[in-house]
């Protein structure tokens, strides 16, 4: 026979998960023992082991850590918030909310990376500034003043660099934001694609504004704006390697108005989520292990185009993980739900805003779908980004 | 195990008679029909498209009879209840 | 969208539920299995055990072509990765998919060129765009996907493309299911067999299963209604006393199955002695490699690869899951050491694995997630109520 060996990594996380293990076959009943409590037993051991503290087992970065799933989760926790930990940082929200001189401010900072730079229904600098507006407007914040860090690779066109600046100059103007303070890093052909932005912002807070995912409560109603995933898929497609084409464009936009006018409605908002990497799906898990509730899904509910579903079909994708750039999610107290509705409906941008199901209390931490089809499954973190597949 | 989607074949391809652009829904690909030779697809024919590939020409006439069969098992299901009911009743009365 | 649509309505999969409750004979216990990984995603995507009754039980079986790649294969692929020149190109399926030391997105990071395809064609093009590398296309797949890579050997071999080869792991069903059906623990009833598969090999030769081993089979479509109409048919044929090959999905799959891509496949492949499985084990006849007149676009004969076994951790039951002898939860290493992060078996590996689709989408007690997600009493009108 061939030669053979072990698979080091696999035997390491059995030897891990040992005690585990241990524990399950204490838990070997007679037969003849009723099946659920077993069932019931596995799961709570699987919960355990979700529960342990995250660790990055990987010797290098790998794309997945980029993903926003299961793995950028474990990197944030496990390398980034143990050694910065501070309460600021701690819930782990779009923005942090900081106090200076007794005004709440909303402070985050974002870094776009996208390829290609230019892509039906926007390009870099769309994305640099709407995304960071987004992030503050979810935070319960006017936004007001952003930073604009470049890195730039040597050889890129000044004439691309320009296009992009205006971009992000319109984008400015039209949320309303100015452009204050900047950086410029030139690095050497091969060393970046082209041109890479770090944008940071500030926004002032209402006072007495308490927003937060693990606020969400049972009886809640959980929205979209719009139809999901199109930012996402258009990129996808607009990298030209799957060799699809259709009509698509991205949905970046910048939210500040629409959020404004749900909070103006006084609709009882418990949270809001800019749904970006990850999609839709990556939220509600944050939501339902957040608030330590359930979220219940109604799949046919859920607004996707008809082009975003025939390429999301033809690659084997979910649409519920799908990124958009400038749709808002939302968990509003259950008795508004309407006036919810309404007041997203009235602003251009959630014109096809719609109920996408509500909150219960059990089961605790996992997202639920009801199918179209009339069954029910769970909704789980990806591990890392969705991949075309053919299986 | 094999992710199959069907699609609408839009045209064959002038220049390339073995590839066919194909509908999904608004998304379109070149599709290759190599391997339907033995009855090629045409315009408004629909396929069963596999890694680029289409597999299989989607027959009709069998997913019409298919469907058919669906709804009838609804209906039957609802005249044996009924049929079931009346014979209780019968055997009351 | 068209054929697809039509095929998730669940007011027809509500009367099909009941006709299938109705021929459930009472004490009866009866289990399926379905071949076909697509089929396992599709019950747990759609929740379509929600329609079955207590006393149907869905065995996941091995087809899926990802979750069956030996790790020392995964190794050998990487090792390939890793020589001068070589772009190597695969489905986005293959991407996670860990060998003994590791996946093509770590091969990837730690410096080789992977990149990933939609389809077979698509690394040809990357052949023709780089005519300085040698490209690799990672084949894999069933009888299915076995023809479009035969037909872009084809189209190479006439483009006169000379940097272009196939690490072929294609394999082939039947002597899988023949595995299946050999082992002494194993109690079916019946088998939903591959659909797609089908479209190229037919229904014929699935007919030993129904003549020899008195199992009846029903190749079924990828819709939900499509595999509940398949356990409705396997009902049907039990209450018959009948076990015969039926083809539930006559749109798509033609009885004597696709020809030219027979031909292509066997012009261009041929069967390997034996083929390992993961979970498995060896199985004679069971996989494909390239014709000796096809030698230049074979990387196995181009390159020189270390081929050496990767053995499964001792405590995976991948094994007794693949015969359904275990339900995947039941397996030791479930969802503590083995996830779909860091899938130590096969079943975890895809998201078609039986265990994968278990732990995404079905990890939780059924009548939790039931109660959770109906709130509002659902009105029955039945024979008893209306009396």
């Amino acid at each position: 026979m061939t030669e053979q060996r072990q698979a080091n990594w696999a035997e390491e996380a059995v030897r891990e998960h040992a005690e585990d293990v241990h524990d399950h076959e204490l838990a070997q009943y007679p037969s003849g023992v009723e099946h659920p409590s077993r069932e019931q037993q596995v799961l709570d051991r699987i919960e355990k082991a979700r529960a342990r503290k995250p660790k990055v087992k990987e010797e290098r970065i790998t794309l997945a850590h980029g993903a926003g799933g299961k793995a950028t989760q474990s990197l944030v926790e496990a390398i980034f918030l143990d050694s910065f930990r501070n309460p600021l940082l701690e819930p782990l929200e779009d923005a942090a909310i900081v106090t200076a001189n007794g005004t709440s401010l909303a402070f985050t900072t974002d870094s776009y990376v996208v390829s290609p730079l230019f892509f039906p229904g926007g390009d870099i600098g769309d994305l640099a500034v709407n995304g960071t507006v987004n992030d503050l407007a979810v935070s319960g914040a006017k936004p007001m003043h952003l930073s604009a860090g470049f890195i730039l690779e040597e050889g890129f066109p000044v004439a691309d660099l320009r296009r992009i600046v205006a971009s992000m100059a319109a984008a400015a103007a039209a949320a309303g934001v100015t452009i204050v303070t900047g950086d410029t890093k030139v690095v050497q052909r091969g060393k970046a694609d082209g041109c890479y932005i770090n944008t940071a912002g500030v926004g002032v807070r209402e006072p007495g504004c308490e927003l937060g995912v693990a606020t969400a409560r049972p009886g809640d109603a959980v929205l979209v704006s719009g139809p999901v995933g199109e930012h996402g898929m258009t990129i996808m497609l607009a990298r030209g390697e799957l060799d699809i084409e259709a009509e698509l464009e991205s949905d970046t936009a910048s939210m500040h108005e629409l959020v404004a006018g749900l909070m103006k409605a006084d609709v009882g908002v418990r949270a809001m989520r800019d749904a970006t990497r990850g999609g839709v799906a990556t939220i509600l898990n944050e939501v339902a292990q957040a608030a330590g509730v359930a979220v219940v899904v109604n799949e046919d509910d859920v607004p996707v185009r008809a082009e975003v579903r025939g390429a999301c079909e033809l690659l084997g994708i979910d649409p519920l993980y799908v990124a958009c750039e400038g749709r808002l999610v939302t968990i509003v107290d259950g008795a508004h739900t309407e006036e919810a509705l309404a007041a997203l409906r009235s602003h251009p941008l959630g014109a096809e805003a719609a109920v996408i199901g509500r909150i219960a209390d059990d089961p605790p931490g996992l997202v639920l779908l009801n199918t179209g089809f009339g069954g029910t499954r769970i909704v789980d973190l990806l591990v890392g980004d969705p991949l075309p597949r053919i299986c | 195990m094999c992710l199959g989607i069907p699609g609408e074949v839009i045209e064959i391809m002038p220049e390339q008679p073995d590839l066919a652009k194909v509908d999904v829904s608004g998304v379109k690909r070149a599709i290759n029909i190599g391997l339907l030779t033995d009855d090629p697809p045409g315009p408004g024919d629909w396929v069963l498209i596999h890694v680029g590939f289409a597999l299989s020409k989607i027959d009709e006439e069998e997913a019409r009879a298919a469907m058919e069969f669906l709804e009838g098992i609804g209906q039957a299901y609802e005249d044996e209840l009924e049929a079931l009911l009346s014979s209780k009743i019968d055997e009351k009365g | 969208m068209r054929f697809v649509d039509e095929y998730r309505d669940a007011e027809k999969a509500r009367a099909l539920s009941a006709k299938i409750a109705g021929l459930c004979e009472p004490g009866r216990q009866y289990k399926f299995m379905e071949v076909c990984g697509g089929h396992t995603h599709t019950i747990y995507k759609h929740g379509l055990e929600d329609y079955l009754p207590e006393s149907v039980t869905l065995v996941h079986g091995p087809g899926c072509p990802v979750c069956v790649i030996p790790m020392g294969r995964v190794d050998d692929a990487i090792a390939l990765a890793e020589q001068p020149d070589v772009i190597m190109t695969s489905f986005g399926d293959m991407m996670r998919v860990p060998g003994g030391r590791g996946s093509f997105f770590d091969s990837k990071a730690a410096g080789t060129d992977i990149r990933m395809v939609y389809s077979p064609l698509d690394a040809l093009k990357v052949a023709r765009q780089n005519p300085d590398k040698h490209v690799v296309f990672m084949a894999i797949g069933f009888e299915t996907t076995a023809p479009s890579t035969a037909m872009t050997v084809l189209r190479a071999e006439a483009e006169g493309i000379e940097n272009f080869s196939i690490f072929c792991n294609h394999v082939t069903i039947i002597p899988a299911i023949k595995a299946i059906l050999d082992s002494p623990d194993l109690r079916l009833d019946g088998f939903i067999g591959p659909g797609h598969v089908s479209t190229v090999i037919g229904c014929r030769p699935y007919e030993f299963i129904a003549s020899e081993h008195g199992k009846p089979l029903v190749t079924a479509g990828f819709e939900p209604l499509d595999i509940l109409q398949s356990v409705y048919m396997l009902l049907v044929q039990l209450a018959e006393g009948r076990s015969e090959v039926e083809n539930q999905y006559g749109r798509v799959v033609p009885w004597d199955g696709n020809q030219v891509a027979l031909k292509a496949v066997g012009e261009v492949m041929e069967l390997r002695p034996y083929f390992e499985w993961r979970g498995l084990g060896f199985i004679s006849h069971s996989a494909l490699r390239m014709r000796e007149k096809f030698a230049s676009f074979d990387a196995e004969r181009h390159f020189d690869l270390p081929g050496v076994r990767v053995a499964d951790p001792k405590a995976c039951q991948c094994g007794e899951v693949l015969k359904g002898v275990l339900k995947p939860w039941e397996c030791k290493v479930f969802g503590t050491a083995c996830t779909p992060e860091t899938p130590i078996g096969t079943c975890m590996v895809s998201s078609e694995g039986a265990c994968a689709a278990y732990y995404n989408f079905g990890r939780f007690s059924r009548e939790r997630v039931r109660q959770a997600s109906r709130p509002e009493p659902v009105t029955i009108e039945t024979g008893a109520r209306r009396e």
